[in-house]
């Protein structure tokens, strides 16, 4: 069964892997762009489960790599524009924390686009939901992540 | 790396305890660590569960949510997590029956969280923070997951995914809501005035309404009088009164108030501060005419600019008045009109060749030109602000295929307004720009950039262009008897009172009215007439019609400065450019910076009478803070852990509120925070190499728990 928008319900069941993907995103602009895909109906796959702060400046790095730990398949950080940060910059700095995440997840081997960061504004609803639906296809496209394999052996 | 975090929680409960704010008894329930073994998570939370008791509440919102996913499989999920003491759902969890299955679960359960799995908490955290409250926990220990907008709605076809997703937003919501403190908003006084940005319509009357209530109101313009685009327009629908007549006396009344303080030809140039405490800084630009006052308070006792006009019949400089579209000169020194308020000449320092003409023309007793004048910078702090940036138009030679600025009869509709009006630069007489001559034929192409989705205009529709329109054909059928008015349409959208009666009474008056998007204008050579373009939807056939002169109802677009303005007071846009309303049904003047408000056309396309209610709203809305004297500010801000902190100050200069400062203390340096300058951003605590910051509701083993809870916490 495919769902409206671009992509389809995927197999699910016992032993079936599905994507563990964690979002970290911000109070006023991404947040609020999630909601406002919400109230416009726009339909995404259901993978990334979200964790809201006031700013992606509060995203400590460490943050991102805790959830790689646990065995997130896929991290999303999410904030506003530069420019439009409610708290006038917190979204630069938070890039250049998560530059230094990408350096150092490709450092240690793992595949650095399991991380992404983007800007959504509060406005950007269709930008949400395409974000969501490329996210989820690039990690299923990258498979489980290898730390989780690892864990097992 | 998480080694570092570990005694986080601990060094907090020492710091909480000095800081007054957490009670005793709250600070046990932080102590331990939910991460503290990375390696056995499972122990750690054993240990919150000792004290934690979460009641979980579930939302159906009618079929909202429950329409899309199995509520009873994430109730009985609930039931299984960790800390839970309670669930149960509910219809409507908002409603007033809902709010009281919460007051008595926390009564009947002893619980020590809340957690509802309902809507956004961007619409709904403060309607059950203050259910929380009412049960007697702290307001600050409720916690909301999101399965609406960020569920249900968005994975309407997807019932298990929908499902396993609101489970896991519940465990994550539970994760944190065990880890939840007590916090005490702080108050703080409100500076009794406050700021409107812009004076047109809308500005000027929340001014007024401010002003009336016993605010004292600073009023804002960028140009050198008050007024904005009403002051340019002819009449107005369907009253045909006209708009000299209604604004003109709010013009006078604004500059007559003792209350509101009028800065013309001024712009806000820089604010900081948050609610009830803004310091805005305003820059006054170079006017080079001095008001009377000023005068004074250089010692011309008398002087000042008295509006006499002297100084402009000698300026040797003429250039177009951009008041009046281009369409008739003015000098280096000006006033826009006549009914200018204040009565003030500026000099356009652009074109003025510092003759010193006007400085002998106006004489050693008035002294009012100064040459040398500089811009000005003026600090004022006021409780809140309302932004009403007001609207241009739309740079419709953009649409090529139309003719504007290419052929000379093809014309705006608010260069129609200027024609057409007594005042304007042909006293009323509309004539076409060619030929001087009285138009027989005027066609007007309505959505001309709006409702376009070929990426040159505007998605959107301008919604007050069908209505003016009707306006203009009525006004050419009245004032040039044998001329017809043509008007090209989409639809005509005569939403508001007494519209649709104005729309039938200019069918009946004349007006021809043909069904269809103008596909392109040419122009005759010789004759300047037009031939206008289109396709009769309605007749089904090509129309190919010789006009007179053409006028555009272009669409509007945001003022050109109000980007720059919105940034200043942190006010979000939507991607058309408007600014952005906190909510558009439940708070549409209010914004998400607390304290600014918007007022009229710059939250989007309004026409007159909604502009003033809209303006009247927010004049309400930004009192309320002003009256009550006091507001509390979310509790969100930072503090420092002190035995963590390494004293190497780098937060410091990361805070964009420079409110962190380095303090000895205990003979070493350590960080503190100001806290009424903190937003709680938390960009200090995101990057604090040790750790020692402590992010009040947003603290990094809240955090870490809802990670871990997301991801180690699946399969209970």
């Amino acid at each position: 069964m495919s769902a409206p928008g671009n992509f389809a319900i995927p197999e699910r069941g016992p032993g079936i892997w599905q994507p563990k993907i964690q979002g970290i995103v911000c109070n006023w602009c991404s947040y609020a762009g999630a909601d406002l895909a919400g109230g416009g109906r726009i339909q995404y796959p259901p993978d990334v489960r979200i964790v809201r702060v006031m700013c992606t400046g509060r995203i400590d790095a460490l943050f991102v790599l805790k959830a790689f730990a646990d065995g997130a398949d896929g991290v999303l950080v999410s904030g506003c524009h530069f420019g439009d940060c409610h708290y006038l910059e917190g979204n630069y700095k938070a890039a250049k924390r998560m530059f230094m995440v990408k350096r150092l997840m490709k450092s240690i081997g793992l595949d650095d686009r399991r991380f992404r960061m983007t800007f959504v504004s509060a406005s950007e609803g269709a930008k949400w939901g395409a974000v969501i639906t490329d996210v989820v296809s690039t990690v299923r496209e990258l498979g489980p992540s290898p730390i989780t394999e690892f864990k097992q052996q | 790396m998480a080694e570092k975090k570990k005694a986080t929680p601990k060094k907090t409960e020492t710091k909480k305890d000095t800081k007054k704010e957490a009670p005793v008894k709250e600070v046990k329930k932080q102590a331990p660590a939910p991460e503290a073994q990375a390696a056995a998570p499972a122990a750690a939370d054993s240990t919150t569960k000792q004290d934690a008791r979460i009641g979980v509440f579930i939302c159906h919102c009618g079929t909202n949510i429950a329409g899309s996913m199995d509520i009873e499989a994430v109730q009985d999920y609930a039931k299984t997590l960790p800390n839970v003491a309670y669930v149960d759902n509910y219809k409507y969890m908002c409603s007033m029956p809902g709010q009281s299955v919460i007051n008595k679960a926390v009564h009947d359960n002893k619980l020590t969280g809340v957690v509802v799995a309902a809507c956004s908490p961007r619409l709904h955290e403060p309607t059950f923070r203050t259910a929380t409250k009412e049960s007697g926990l702290n307001p600050f220990r409720f916690e909301m997951a999101n399965i609406r907008e960020q569920n249900s709605w968005v994975h309407m076809h997807d019932r298990e995914g929908s499902t396993d997703k609101a489970k896991d937003a519940v465990r994550i919501a539970v994760a944190k809501a065990a880890l939840l403190q007590d916090l005490f908003p702080k108050t703080v006084p409100v500076e009794k005035a406050a700021m409107v940005v812009g004076a047109g319509v809308a500005g000027m009357q929340a001014a007024l309404d401010l002003a009336s209530a016993g605010i004292k109101t600073y009023l804002i313009e960028s140009d050198m009088s008050i007024g904005g685009r009403m002051s340019q327009l002819d009449k107005t629908f369907p009253t045909l009164d006209c708009s000299q007549c209604i604004l003109t006396p709010k013009m006078v009344d604004v500059g007559r108030s003792d209350m509101i303080e009028l800065m013309t030809w001024s712009e806000v140039h820089e604010v900081e501060g948050y609610i009830g405490n803004f310091d805005v800084t305003v820059r006054k630009k170079a006017r080079g005419v001095l008001t009377p006052k000023e005068a004074e308070a250089r010692g011309i006792v008398g002087g000042g600019c008295n509006g006499c006009g002297d100084c402009e019949a000698v300026c040797p400089v003429v250039k177009p008045n951009e008041f009046e579209i281009g369409m008739k000169p003015r000098k280096a020194i000006y006033i826009n009109h006549p009914q200018v308020v204040p009565l003030l000449y500026t000099i356009d320092f652009n074109s003025c060749i510092k003759c010193g003409l006007c400085v002998t023309a106006c004489g050693p007793e008035k002294r009012a030109v100064d040459l040398e004048s500089k811009d000005e910078f003026v600090k004022v702090k006021v409780g809140t602000a309302i932004l009403a940036t007001g609207y241009d138009i739309f740079p419709i030679e953009k649409k090529e295929e139309w003719g504007y600025k290419k052929f000379e009869n093809v014309i705006t509709s608010l260069e129609f307004e200027r024609l057409i009006c007594a005042s304007g630069p042909t006293g009323g007489h509309l004539v076409r720009p060619s030929d001087g001559q009285t138009p027989k034929r005027v066609a007007f192409v309505l959505c001309a950039g709006s409702r376009d989705n070929t990426g040159t205009g505007k998605p959107y529709c301008s919604r007050f262009c069908c209505m003016y329109s009707l306006k203009h054909a009525h006004q050419i059928i009245e004032k040039i008897p044998g001329c017809t008015p043509y008007l090209f349409y989409m639809d005509i959208r005569s939403f508001g009172k007494m519209y649709e009666e104005f729309y039938y009474r200019i069918q009946d008056e004349g007006a021809k009215f043909i069904r269809g998007r103008v596909a392109n204008i040419l122009e005759d050579k010789v004759t300047k007439n037009l031939h206008v373009h289109t396709d009769d939807t309605l007749l089904d056939r090509p129309v190919d019609m010789e006009v007179d002169m053409v006028v555009l109802a272009a669409a509007v677009q945001p003022s050109a400065d109000t980007n720059r303005t919105r940034k200043l007071f942190g006010v979000s846009c939507s991607m058309d450019g408007w600014l952005l309303e906190a909510h558009p049904k439940l708070n549409p003047c209010g914004t998400t910076t607390a304290g600014v408000f918007l007022a009229g056309v710059c939250q989007g396309p309004k026409d007159i009478p909604d502009t003033v209610a809209s303006a009247e709203g927010a004049a309400s809305a930004a009192s309320i803070p002003i009256h009550k004297g006091e507001v509390e500010l979310e509790p969100y801000f930072a503090t420092c852990i002190e035995e963590k902190c390494a004293g190497c100050g780098m937060c410091v200069n990361l805070c964009p509120y420079s409110a962190l400062s380095l303090v000895e203390k205990n003979g070493r340096q350590v960080m503190q925070v100001t806290e009424a300058k903190c937003k709680g951003c938390g960009t200090c605590g995101g990057f604090c190499p040790g750790g020692a910051i402590w992010m009040n509701h947003f603290s990094t083993p809240q955090i870490v728990a809802q990670i871990d809870a997301f991801l180690l916490g699946g399969e209970q």
